[in-house]
């Protein structure tokens, strides 16, 4: 399958057939409805005539051939007879369909295409991505991904692109596995590789990559809008990072995905639940929730419900689900039921609905849960000496407070020539206070103040067992503290009540209490005897029967490695999505995953290995024309990398990048007064330092009210949703972060330091090295032409004032060289950010 | 190192001097080469919406939008009851209250808490508004005063999502993002959708989240972008200690040239826009600090708002509004905090109006002068009510009836529009939901609401929601 770069040198000038076939001439076919007339039928009737019962007029439904037939809307093989064409072709504005009020209007093409469907028979599908996936014959020996995109190809008069450059396509797999930019020395290596299986060598050793699980983890997280903060009002941290943690680690451990999904899902109920299992089932918690005072529990009860039916929809079922939380969807045949049913299987979980979370299980080595339980057995033992005491210690107390009172005792503290500090003398002015209130009249705080200020000051007695709780106490606590915890599924024994809310109101109780149950258009498990479970839910998502999981996941993976979906609306395979421009190989892509037991890796090989994928991304004239936006292919797409990898690969090219996998949440730089807006409490945002600063842009804190603003910047999703498709957007903001975020400048300058000290060479050399370090290729003429005034002017510049020099070289927290002039680091800190700012810098070629 | 694409290195420069030479004489090339010797000439273009042309006649062409965020109470502020104090200490009406939505009051005894400041007569038409509001009475014959607005949320996160987005589910679109994202903005050099926030004295600073300002599924170059008071005023706005303007400009313009070759090679659309937001970075580098600095006003200018230069004060943030309108910017919200008065709110209001009612005289009575607020709508409302009940001595949420107003932008003055019931309660006559004021506006925008939609999810998603929305026309002038 793979062949050798040799074979296939082929001149550009080849690549492109001069003729290319115009859209038109494709639908020169037989009409198909899931191709041309769902569309339009569902973006301009659905709405009134589909499947939403409550909104439907004239009581037509034109989703069901049946009924279209019998309404007379449509008489198949007689458009002149049907309504539909005479009514979509209407004059009189009160005939015409849609109706103007709707803003819909259908062009001719569109109308001609329904004609001619009806003439054709109007046959009906049922909607592609609810039919089975079937996996198509491919050659023996050929890659199915090449086959199919080759066939279609051919089928519109396109070609493939030649294959891009080594040094390419070695960016490229680093970008899209690693989400690191190569280093010199490995593109060099491959580059200089001729071994005919140099690149599945390349494709195999990046797999093998930790780093691997991180990159693949950036989407999953988005899905499932992993993030530390509750999301609502106040916006306070709760434990969930072991979450990623093992996401990465799922990755990394090429986890099938049918077990990665279960123990999301239902890990607590699994039949060998484990700590890592359970783990997994933190998914369920990763909703939005709520501090604020004034929240209604069933309000919020209802808002978790529907959150976690659009994470279901969202993450595994492709499918826009948040239209059913108030009536049946007008699109896709998903009813308000199947809603509240879906919502039902999440009833058992034990969380709080309104307030802060517990915090949570504890994620530890077997030696840190025993030491745990030695503790808990220390404190429970010493709780016991000091319960058998206390009753005598409050008599003695009693007898105190009685003396105190009766002999009008001035507290020591208080006394006249009182040595004690303010802070004691205001203590013991409040116990004064408390003691000279009636013992009846007493509140918490009181007898609290009291208590305390007995046992501390006023009494030696049981000093042993007082002492051996507090420390036992103590003990525990340091240990307990800064074990790694995680919010994760609890299975409760009486789920909560679940009932279909009447226009999604939550205040409205009338409606039907419902089950869980599985969306009845949908292929329906067998379980007999009892009710549905999570776990159940968890299987039915990655059963063989479940059209929709495998192609929903190919089509997310394929957006990694092409730029866009093979359907392109990667959150909605339904009615209202766009089937796919190659609707067979997401087909054989799904049955593929599926028959390789969910083999994650195996994919990404599959795919990044094929032909398609190694193409060259720079379009030839004729292409761009005939496919401005690579649907059918026949290239590569170049992209913007992730928020996250924008700042590892300034990290990694500055040697400032720590690579260590996992671990709570870090604080890179922030700009001060960024969380002014927070509050409940007043949020302050100190960042982290030592190794913890250089982390990868993955393991930053995911504060959903005000993310971090680089991150932001370069299209990061709050995560306040689940998000299939991050934003590549290309705003000032983000030339304002490359050129002014301390952790850019830092990078700036730490790379500047590497080339003044690793490449001892003239000053053309020195850039050209810097060029390899960053974009792994030597500078072009221009370039140089380009940069070597504005070195010299920096020299000058910061040879005439040290001061501004040292000022920049004091950005960030690392220490500047000292064996290096200052005026020249600060020059090539300039040369540095000029690199670190290149679109190419931050582009997957 | 070995060839790229099989040619040597010095075909590929020789190709690549060519396109790029090519190129530059026409392309985005030419300005950054230019400017490689004079850094600074870089010129940005203003953001372009996707209407051409806005479908409906235009009266008002941007949005003031001063968001109280907490709630104020429509009880002590624009909502004149006099039979709420006749009531004061007695039980609340059940038939009113019962089966509700309340927020910290559900199943709590439910009491009249009369209006604790007194109403008096203001304006040409002799509106009773609190008498703490002087300022903003003497400007009523611009406003239009709406007190039948209703909401859906009843929570302040949820609630400020509703009134910005019309959607209390994260991820969709704030207003400014909508606005921009269909006219574009005039501002050369600044975004097209502007926050400022400010802080109220009293304390209770509920939280905002950076996604009320969101541009949601829409592009990001549309979302809204915060100006702060304290350090710089846009996120990574100021150069890095000891980079002074022309070495940024030099930088810059390095950066530019180099990526002008990189899209002679490959002919990436996205390089020219990279291109275009570096010039637009480096304009707003200097165009945001000059608009901040307000010393240049008038004496009279300052008085008129009562602020000083950067005390980052609500009128402050009213000064900057216009100065962001006047320089062409779309859609301008200020949030001003604090309005939450669950408890003590006859002293909270009264700092409220210390902080708001000159400034809010003073940005309408500015715009006017200037001739430009027949051009602007200015819009003032909070993200709920607040109950006739007492809680303690304040008030709890409420969404059922709340008093916003707005003015300018062919928006009629003097006008008192709708009515909530004689206790304060609910909406009884010309009830407005937020997806009305919504409509309203843009309608004044020359937006048509509901054929103003982005396909997301499958849906035609509109600001104005799937219910439905009235343009408000009898507050049109």
């Amino acid at each position: 399958m793979v062949h050798s770069f040799a074979s296939r040198c082929r001149p550009i000038a080849c690549a492109f057939v001069a003729h290319v076939l115009s859209a038109s001439a494709v639908l020169a076919d037989p009409v198909s409805f899931n191709r041309d007339i769902r569309p339009i039928l569902s973006d301009n009737c659905f709405s009134c005539h589909g499947p939403d019962a409550s909104h439907r007029q004239a009581d037509l439904r034109l989703d069901l051939r049946n009924d279209a037939m019998s309404a007379g809307a449509i008489v198949p093989g007689k458009p002149a007879e049907s309504t539909l064409v005479s009514r979509v072709n209407a004059t009189d504005a009160d005939e015409l369909m849609p109706p103007p009020e709707s803003h819909k209007k259908l062009d001719a093409k569109q109308k001609e295409l329904l004609a001619r469907w009806i003439e054709e028979g109007a046959e009906y599908q049922q909607h592609w991505a609810y039919e089975k996936p079937v996996k198509a014959e491919v050659p023996a020996g050929s890659s199915g991904i090449d086959h199919l995109v080759r066939k279609r190809l051919a089928a519109i008069g396109l070609q493939v692109s030649p294959e891009a450059d080594r040094r390419t396509l070695i960016r490229r797999l680093s970008f899209d596995l690693l989400g690191l930019p190569p280093t010199p020395d490995e593109v060099a290596a491959f580059v200089a590789d001729t071994r005919p299986d140099a690149y599945v060598i390349l494709v195999d050793r990046l797999l093998a990559s930790p780093h691997y699980g991180e990159k693949m983890a950036i989407g999953w997280l988005d899905a499932v809008r992993f993030a530390d903060t509750i999301g609502y009002h106040s916006d306070t941290p709760r434990n969930v990072w072991p979450y990623r943690d093992w996401v990465i680690r799922s990755f990394n451990d090429n986890q099938p995905f049918d077990q990665f999904t279960i123990h999301q899902v239902a890990g607590d109920l699994v039949p060998d639940a484990s700590q890592e299992t359970r783990v997994g089932s933190a998914f369920n918690r990763l909703l939005l929730t709520t501090e604020e005072g004034g929240a209604q529990p069933k309000d919020y009860e209802a808002r978790m419900l529907t959150d976690r039916v659009r994470a279901i929809g969202a993450a595994w079922l492709g499918q826009t689900t948040g239209c059913a939380q108030c009536h049946d969807h007008k699109f896709d045949p998903f009813t308000a039921r199947d809603f509240y049913a879906l919502g039902a299987f999440f009833a058992d979980i034990k969380e709080p609905i309104i307030g802060h979370p517990e915090d949570g299980m504890i994620v530890g080595t077997p030696e840190e849960h025993k030491r745990l339980a030695e503790l808990d057995a220390a404190l429970a033992e010493a709780k016991k000496k000091f319960d058998a005491i206390v009753s005598q210690l409050d008599a003695a107390q009693q007898q105190w407070e009685a003396d105190i009172v009766a002999y009008g005792v001035t507290m020591p503290e208080l006394a006249a020539d009182s040595k004690a500090t303010d802070a004691d003398k205001n203590t013991a002015k409040q116990v004064a206070a408390s003691l000279a209130k009636e013992p009846s009249k007493r509140d918490g705080n009181d007898k609290n103040r009291l208590r305390d200020y007995f046992r501390a000051k006023a009494t030696k007695l049981f000093q042993t067992e007082r002492d051996g709780l507090a420390k036992a106490d103590k003990e525990r606590k340091d240990f307990y503290d800064p074990l790694a915890k995680c919010l994760v599924s609890v299975h409760a024994d009486s789920p909560r009540t679940v009932r279909i809310l009447p226009r999604g109101n939550w205040m409205d109780e009338t409606g039907e209490v419902v089950k869980p149950a599985f969306p009845a258009f949908l292929p329906q498990p067998t379980i007999e005897g009892r009710e549905p479970n999570r776990l159940d839910l968890a299987r039915w998502l990655v059963s063989r029967d479940n059209p929709l999981t495998a192609r929903v996941v190919m089509n997310r993976l394929w957006r990694q490695f092409f730029g866009m979906g093979l359907s392109k609306v990667l959150d909605d395979l339904g009615a209202q999505g766009e089937p796919p421009a190659n609707p067979e190989l997401l087909d054989w892509l799904a049955c593929e995953f599926m028959d390789s037991q969910w083999n994650m890796k195996h994919m990404v090989r599959t795919i990044v290995t094929s032909e398609t994928y190694r193409q060259a991304s720079v379009a030839a004239p004729q292409l761009a024309t005939a496919d401005p936006y690579n649907r059918e292919l026949a290239r590569q797409s170049a992209f913007r990398v992730d928020a996250e990898c924008v700042r590892d690969a300034a990290l990694s090219v500055s040697g400032l990048l720590v690579r260590t996998i996992g671990g709570p949440s870090v604080k890179p730089y922030q700009p001060e007064g960024y969380w002014e807006n927070l509050n409940f409490p007043v949020r302050t945002y100190p960042n982290d330092t030592g190794d913890k600063q250089y982390r990868r842009g993955l393991y930053t804190w995911w504060q959903r009210s005000f993310l971090h603003p680089s991150m932001l910047a370069f299209d990061a999703p709050s995560r306040e949703e689940c998000c299939a498709e991050r934003n590549r957007s290309n705003i000032p903001q983000q030339a304002l972060v490359l050129l002014n975020d301390p952790s850019y400048v830092e990078a700036a300058r730490s790379l500047a330091a590497r080339i003044l000290k690793e490449c001892n060479g003239s000053p053309e050399e020195r850039v050209a090295w810097a060029w390899r370090q960053v974009l792994q290729r030597l500078p072009r003429v221009e370039e140089m032409e380009t940069v070597m005034p504005l070195l010299r002017t920096h020299i000058d510049h910061y040879k005439a004032d040290p001061a501004a020099g040292e000022a920049l070289l004091k950005t960030g927290l690392t220490a500047v060289p000292a064996d290096v002039d200052k005026a020249e680091l600060a020059a090539w800190t300039h040369v540095a950010r000029v690199l670190l700012n290149l679109h190419e810098t931050i582009t997957r070629p | 190192m070995n060839g790229m694409n099989g040619l040597t290195m010095q075909q590929h420069n020789w190709i690549a001097r060519r396109a790029f030479l090519g190129r530059s004489a026409q392309g985005v090339g030419a300005v950054a080469l230019a400017s490689l010797s004079t850094p600074g000439v870089l010129e940005a273009a203003p953001l372009r919406g996707v209407l051409e042309k806005p479908p409906l006649p235009q009266r008002a062409k941007r949005v003031i939008w001063l968001s109280m965020a907490g709630g104020p109470s429509h009880l002590e502020t624009f909502d004149h009851k006099p039979k709420l104090a006749e009531l004061d200490g007695k039980p609340m009406p059940e038939s009113m209250t019962k089966g509700q939505q309340l927020a910290q009051l559900q199943g709590q005894k439910l009491i009249c808490f009369g209006p604790q400041h007194p109403f008096s007569k203001m304006g040409p038409n002799g509106t009773e508004i609190c008498s703490l509001f002087p300022q903003i009475g003497s400007v009523l014959g611009d406003i239009c005063l709406i007190r039948s607005m209703t909401t859906d949320a009843i929570n302040h996160d949820p609630a400020h999502m509703f009134m910005n987005t019309g959607s209390q589910i994260a991820g969709r679109p704030s207003m400014g993002a909508w606005v921009t994202y269909g006219l574009g903005s005039e501002a050369a050099d600044l975004p097209g959708f502007v926050v400022l926030t400010s802080l109220g004295k009293g304390g209770q600073n509920q939280p905002i989240a950076a996604r009320q300002w969101s541009s949601g599924f829409l592009p990001s170059r549309y979302q809204g972008v915060q100006l702060r008071s304290k350090g710089d005023p846009v996120l990574y706005l100021g150069n890095p200690a000891g980079i002074t303007r022309p070495r940024q400009g030099a930088d810059i313009a390095a950066i530019n040239a180099i990526n002008a070759q990189h899209d002679a090679l490959t002919g990436d659309p996205e390089i020219a826009t990279r291109i275009a937001q570096y010039e637009m970075a480096f304009a707003m580098q200097a165009s945001v600090p000059e608009l901040m600095d307000t010393k240049n006003e008038s004496s009279k200018t300052l008085e008129l708002y009562g602020c000083q230069p950067g005390d980052g004060s609500f009128a402050s943030n009213c000064l900057l509004a216009r100065r962001l309108a006047e320089r062409g910017v779309r859609f301008i919200q200020l949030y001003h905090k604090d309005w939450d008065h669950h408890g003590g709110v006859k002293d909270g209001i009264k700092f409220k109006a210390e902080e708001i009612d000159r400034a809010c005289m003073a940005l309408i009575t500015d715009l006017k002068d200037r001739g430009m607020l027949d051009s602007t709508i200015v819009v003032w409302a909070g993200e709920f009510g607040r109950t006739p009940m007492s809680q303690g001595n304040g008030r709890d949420h409420h969404n059922k009836a709340m008093s916003v107003w707005l003015a300018g932008g062919g928006i009629k003055g003097g006008l008192v529009y709708g009515a909530s019931d004689e206790l304060g309660y609910a909406a009884v006559e010309n009830v407005c939901t937020v997806h009305d004021l919504h409509a309203t506006m843009l309608h004044q925008l020359g937006i048509q609401h509901d054929a103003f939609s982005v396909k997301f999810q499958g849906l035609d998603a509109k600001l104005t929601g799937v219910e439905g929305a009235n343009v408000l026309k009898d507050i049109l002038a």
